[in-house]
């Protein structure tokens, strides 16, 4: 068993906007692409150009249609990745301590040289959010990039996880969820950011944006709107009448004349 | 509690970053390559570059296991087995390079004809189209008559621009954003990257698309319209405002045709043409004097509403003929409800939803401008409704005219080229008069006389022979579609193997694979190229292809010529081609080779460049009979197209030293484009930002940067004469007519103002009996074939169902896992089916091209995409059921010759589920073997 920290200093995750999410993968990729490459060991592919390719990912995008009753269904993109829960229970699982959730920011992690491989961890994260790698047998999870967040080789501006870098849509954002004038912090405020299955107790930190209300009944704008279309002539002669003493109308219009 | 960890932080990312272009998709996106050991370790978006400031899609960083496919082909190769088999063996670039020589130079000497050369997803057309007009071919193109041409032409004759490389919706401004059709495939960062924004500013997003996935997926409102209708909605939508006169009447008259006197003379030879002064210039009527002008005479002011009366006939302004068209009842609302599938009402609210963002949320922005006739202009007027299109409603035999309805929406709105709406990218605007005309003289061992393609502007400009029979393999620009400003690259295989119009020598392809998911008739097409006559020669005598990967198409070549990866290579993307450019910077941009291949292969313009010189052609080859240029990269810094311009505008040399645009060749000019992180941009100045084809101050900058030689003010032309001069003829006029059993069909379809008409292949086939539409949609995350060897992405899209709307899964009683046998009128495919019910009622679709064929792409032949992946392409014949008049016809748009994909319709069953997805194409062998079983790709230490 591990324990938790009481309380960490940062609380660092990331708010996906589920308005904007395309469902494009770029964040699966970019992230497959990083961690493949930096932290801990590779993530490996099974099959990888066979009848049942597999692999080990951190972060992958899920889409679930809804049928709203008297509107057209909808198709909602919603990418997962490790929560970094405040009560997480993937660490308190663990047998040998390697999984933990850091003091300073919070980020849960997994030591790799402690991982026995034995999965529990997977099995007690209500989100399925961690993935056992089939080739080092070590149990891998989102980093939040702790690799590059705080990469004094990296400029500034890219000290951020490698999925909040390339999502070309702008859908996530990465910051510190402790401090209440953050972005993180504020977008979640404004616009009712949400825990993911918070009856777990789990207390994640990273929030959803849920998406804007679609296709709304836009029957009662009609008289909203009439003005806009109240029809000028119904026959193409009145509408060159009209085009008329819509053009003398016009500012700084001096009379056509007739040639 | 045990301690933590001690973590290094700051771990070293690389040991150098190396910048080029990715290709990956078409979208041209700027890349940091992050190199270990001078291996590929991570791929990351270059925050500098105009295109996709830092962002990223997965298809670009996946380029890592691109690089390293095994699919990759290794050395060149001639063909030892039958055709389409797949056997191989490997020889020397030299024996290869003989072998294309010995065939290339007879044709080249006695009929350059007998050569076609199209090339695919090609970015080097400037180069490629140079070397095909220096061999003395008519028969070159690349993609776009299979692709897009539709919305290309459509927006080239309408307003001198489209869509992706050729303008942009202002998404700093824009209020609403209206996207019609598929459009995941083309600009994909960009479009991403501007719903983002729009989104965070709370500006609405409307879909228009029969499946809502993708960008569909966030619109505010989707309108799930019935495929083929999409022009019927926007001549709804152009009708609603007509009527309540919600137009911007001032730009109208000002910047477009519609204030242009028409000859309405019916015993006139140029009836329905514009009225010309002794110059040629259309003439308007000027309020200041009630009298007949120039439309871009100095001081100028058109009137929309007066006519001239000369000779007992009233000759109006345009603008009268489009209100006779626009206001036509059969446009209203209520009468086109029941075939869009969407109901009147939500047609009004949608136009009136325009009509309040463009007139009521106007934007003003205090930047004054001189327009052309002189007329200085306090502000600058934006209509904030902007629009974006590509595939989808253009892959239709009706897409030019719907595309055309599209852009006159926009421009009766004045929603273009001003704030909030759409912006062209430089060097567009670029009207249908500044590109060259099609060009198409043979000559037995000389040049062609000019470019293969362009734009016509009337009967004169097709390429027909005297005795009216086709110049083209392709039949491009023929009355059968005479405004094929791409070629049609889809009836390459069919009018050769046909021998109609003639038979050709050899066929030369590049980076298309026409053997499967770029044809349509997939089965058709493997069997005439490996057809043989009753000499037992091949009925297409020879076949060679460039490809870098062992795509379906590498069995059906003689000889394989093996590209690079676009990691290994040179490659620009010129201003004189297809260039980078966004709206308030003009940019282009190279490719370099960050890694050298490890394989004894080449970039395949760096071949041409050595092919050219062992054929002699003109342009290859120094005064000495000497190669020109050694490769690529010595083309792209030394080619001079006209003075002072070259492939690439960035570091130029000038008179004073380094110049823009205009100036000699720079020897140092690729280390620049390097060190500035592959790519070179100026920004457009602010005072020429919008009203660019009108506004004085982009006219000067344009000239200065060697977009035109000079300057070249224009309106925009919902009026199309080019049209009008094809029925002109159709009616009888003039020396080139079509012949008898096109007449009819010119003079519905080539009208010079937007109409709608039904697909054509609904009139030939029963549309009750097939009365489902099919068609596919484009993964984000996959490029055409290209994704599936790509062993991160085909984790992503590795399957492909065909998706099917509740009304019909319950029609059929389809549960999970069940199948269905999907029938056109020409051909059967039996599939894996998935309900979605996010989907127009009457509309199944599927990825596009997932499915691949056994033993291509160095996957097992157990994958997935072998055995349950599947194409529609084997459903769309690329000619239409067959008429009584035994002609023919191609499954086209009539006006463009863009293949029409999407009329597609099926019916459907519920059958046993087989074994594999029907038709099962026998596997072939693979060139390259096959992938690894596992693989953990950390490059690093």
């Amino acid at each position: 068993m591990t324990t938790l920290p009481t309380s960490t200093t940062k609380k660092l995750g990331l708010v996906i906007d589920l308005d904007t999410c395309v469902g494009c993968h770029a964040c699966v990729i970019s992230c497959k692409g990083w961690n493949t490459e930096n932290y801990g060991a590779p993530l490996s592919d099974q099959d990888p150009y066979g009848e049942n390719p597999t692999g080990t990912f951190l972060n992958r995008v899920h889409s679930y249609e809804i049928q709203p009753k008297e509107a057209p269904a909808q198709l909602i993109h919603f990418p997962k990745s490790c929560l970094h829960c405040e009560d997480a229970p993937c660490v308190t699982v663990c047998p040998t301590g390697a999984s933990y959730k850091r003091v300073e920011d919070g980020i849960v992690l997994v030591n790799e040289q402690d991982c026995i491989g034995c999965g529990l961890c997977a099995w007690a994260c209500p989100y399925g959010a961690r993935e056992m790698d089939q080739e080092e047998k070590v149990m891998k999870k989102c980093t939040l990039c702790v690799d590059r967040i705080y990469n004094e080789n990296l400029p500034e501006e890219d000290r951020e996880p490698a999925c909040v870098r390339t999502c070309p849509a702008g859908a996530r954002h990465f910051g510190d969820f402790a401090d209440p004038e953050s972005n993180v912090s504020r977008l979640t405020a404004e616009r009712g950011g949400m825990d993911l299955m918070p009856e777990m107790g789990t207390k994640p930190v990273n929030k959803y944006l849920p998406p804007r209300p679609k296709d709304r009944d836009r029957s009662e704008d009609v008289d909203i709107l009439a003005p806009f279309l109240e029809p000028v002539a119904t026959e193409t002669t009145g509408f060159l009448g009209w085009l008329d003493k819509a053009l003398d109308a016009m500012p700084g219009s001096s009379k056509g004349g007739k040639n | 509690m045990k301690d933590q960890p001690d973590l290094n932080l700051s771990p070293e990312v690389s040991d150098e970053i190396r910048k080029t272009t990715c290709y990956m998709c078409a979208c041209r996106c700027g890349i940091n390559v992050h190199m270990k050991d001078g291996k590929v370790a991570y791929i990351e978006g270059n925050k500098d570059h105009p295109v996709n400031q830092g962002v990223l899609c997965a298809k670009g960083s996946a380029g890592i296991m691109q690089v390293n496919a095994p699919s990759r082909l290794k050395a060149p190769m001639k063909r030892v087995g039958p055709r389409g088999s797949g056997e191989f063996e490997e020889i020397s670039w030299e024996e290869a390079l003989t072998i294309a020589t010995d065939w290339l130079a007879p044709v080249r000497k006695e009929d350059p004809s007998k050569l076609a050369f199209f090339t695919g997803r090609d970015q080097s057309q400037s180069f490629t189209s140079l070397w095909a007009q220096g061999f003395g071919t008519p028969n070159y193109a690349a993609h776009g008559g299979f692709c897009s041409v539709n919305m290309a032409a459509a927006g080239i004759y309408t307003m001198g621009g489209a869509f992706w490389e050729f303008g942009q919706p202002d998404w700093d401004h824009t209020k609403m954003f209206v996207l019609f059709g598929v459009a995941e495939d083309h600009d994909s960062n960009p479009i991403k990257m501007g719903i983002g924004k729009i989104k965070e500013r709370g500006a609405r997003m409307v879909g228009v698309n029969p499946i809502r996935t993708g960008y569909n997926a966030v619109a505010d409102d989707w309108f799930g319209i019935t495929p083929g209708t999409d022009g019927l909605l926007i001549m709804a939508l152009i009708h609603e405002l007509f009527k309540a006169g919600k137009l911007d009447l001032d730009y109208l008259a000002r910047f477009t045709n519609a204030s242009c006197i028409v000859n309405e003379d019916p015993s006139s030879d140029e009836n329905g043409l514009l009225l010309r002064d002794d110059e040629g210039q259309p003439q308007v009527i000027d309020k200041n004097t009630g009298h007949l002008a120039p439309w871009n005479g100095q001081g100028v002011e058109p009137d929309l509403a007066s006519t001239h009366r000369a000779a007992g006939v009233t000759h109006r302004p345009v603008f009268h003929l489009m209100a006779d068209r626009f206001l036509d009842p059969k446009y209203a609302p209520d009468e086109v409800a029941e075939a869009t599938g969407i109901s009147a009402d939500r047609i009004k609210q949608l136009a009136a939803d325009m009509a309040h963002v463009a007139f009521d949320e106007a934007i003003e922005l205090d930047r004054p401008w001189t327009d052309f006739r002189g007329k200085k202009h306090a502000k600058m007027i934006g209509r904030p409704v902007s629009m974006h299109s590509m595939r989808g409603i253009s892959a239709h035999s009706n897409g030019f005219q719907t595309c055309r309805a599209l852009h006159t929406l926009q421009i009766i709105l004045g929603a273009v080229e001003t704030p909030g709406g759409m912006r062209f990218k430089p060097p567009y605007p670029k009207p249908a008069t500044a590109h060259p005309k099609p060009h198409g003289k043979v000559t037995p061992g000389g040049a062609l006389n000019g470019p293969h393609l362009g734009y016509p502007h009337g009967p004169e400009d097709l390429m027909l022979k005297e005795d009216g029979s086709a110049i083209r393999i392709d039949k491009a620009f023929t009355w059968e579609n005479p405004l094929s400003a791409h070629g049609m690259m889809h009836m390459v295989i069919s009018n050769a193997h046909a021998g109609d119009p003639y038979k050709i020598d050899t066929l030369f392809m590049y980076m298309a694979n026409m053997s499967w998911n770029s044809s349509m008739n997939s089965t058709g097409v493997m069997e005439m190229l490996t057809d043989t006559d009753e000499d037992g020669e091949y009925v297409i005598p020879r076949i060679i292809y460039s490809d870098a990967y062992s795509s379906e198409m590498v069995a059906f070549a003689d000889l394989i010529l093996p590209d690079t990866t676009y990691l290994e290579r040179h490659d620009c993307i010129s201003l004189l081609d297809r260039p980078i450019c966004e709206a308030d910077a003009v940019a282009d941009a190279i490719r370099w080779p960050v890694v050298e291949p490890d394989r004894d292969v080449r970039g395949f313009q760096s071949v041409l460049c050595e092919l050219g010189a062992r054929l002699n052609l003109p342009g290859f080859v120094n005064e000495d009979g000497s190669q020109k240029y050694e490769d690529y990269a010595d083309y792209i810094t030394n080619h001079i197209r006209r003075p002072g311009i070259g492939p690439l505008a960035g570091w130029r040399m000038g008179e004073d030293g380094l110049s823009d645009g205009r100036g000699d060749p720079n020897e140092g000019q690729l280390d620049s484009y390097i060190k500035n992180g592959g790519f070179w941009h100026s920004e457009v100045p602010k005072e020429a930002s919008y009203y660019k084809p009108f506004n004085a101050a982009y006219q000067k900058w344009a000239v200065e940067m060697g977009f035109f030689d000079s300057e070249q003010p224009y309106i925009f032309t919902p009026y199309v004469e080019p049209l009008r001069r094809m029925q002109l003829a159709a009616e009888g006029h003039g020396r080139v007519q079509p012949p008898d059993h096109l007449r009819q069909q010119v003079k519905d379809t080539m009208d010079p103002l937007p109409i709608w008409y039904a697909p054509l292949s609904d009139e030939r086939i029963d549309t009750s009996e097939f009365n489902v539409h099919a068609l596919t949609q484009r993964p984000m995350a996959m490029y055409h074939s290209w994704g599936s060897q790509n062993a991160w992405l085909r984790q992503l899209h590795g399957r492909n169902p065909l998706y099917v709307p509740t009304k019909i899964w319950e029609q059929h009683s389809f549960e999970e896992g069940s199948w269905a046998k999907v029938t056109s009128p020409s051909g059967v495919i039996v599939v894996p089916v998935m309900h979605m019910a996010a989907l127009n009622e009457n509309t199944v679709w599927t990825w596009n091209a997932i499915g691949k064929r056994k033993g291509a792409w160095a996957l097992d032949e157990k994958a997935p995409e072998a055995t349950e992946g599947f194409l529609l392409n084997h459903l769309i014949h690329e000619l239409l059921p067959e008429q009584a008049d035994g002609m023919r016809w191609s499954n086209s748009d009539p006006v463009t010759g863009q293949a029409a994909w999407f009329d597609l319709r099926v019916k459907i069953e519920k059958v046993a589920a087989p074994t594999e997805a029907q038709p099962a194409t026998p596997a072939q062998k693979s060139p390259v073997g096959k992938g690894p079983n596992s693989q953990a790709w950390k490059v690093g230490k």
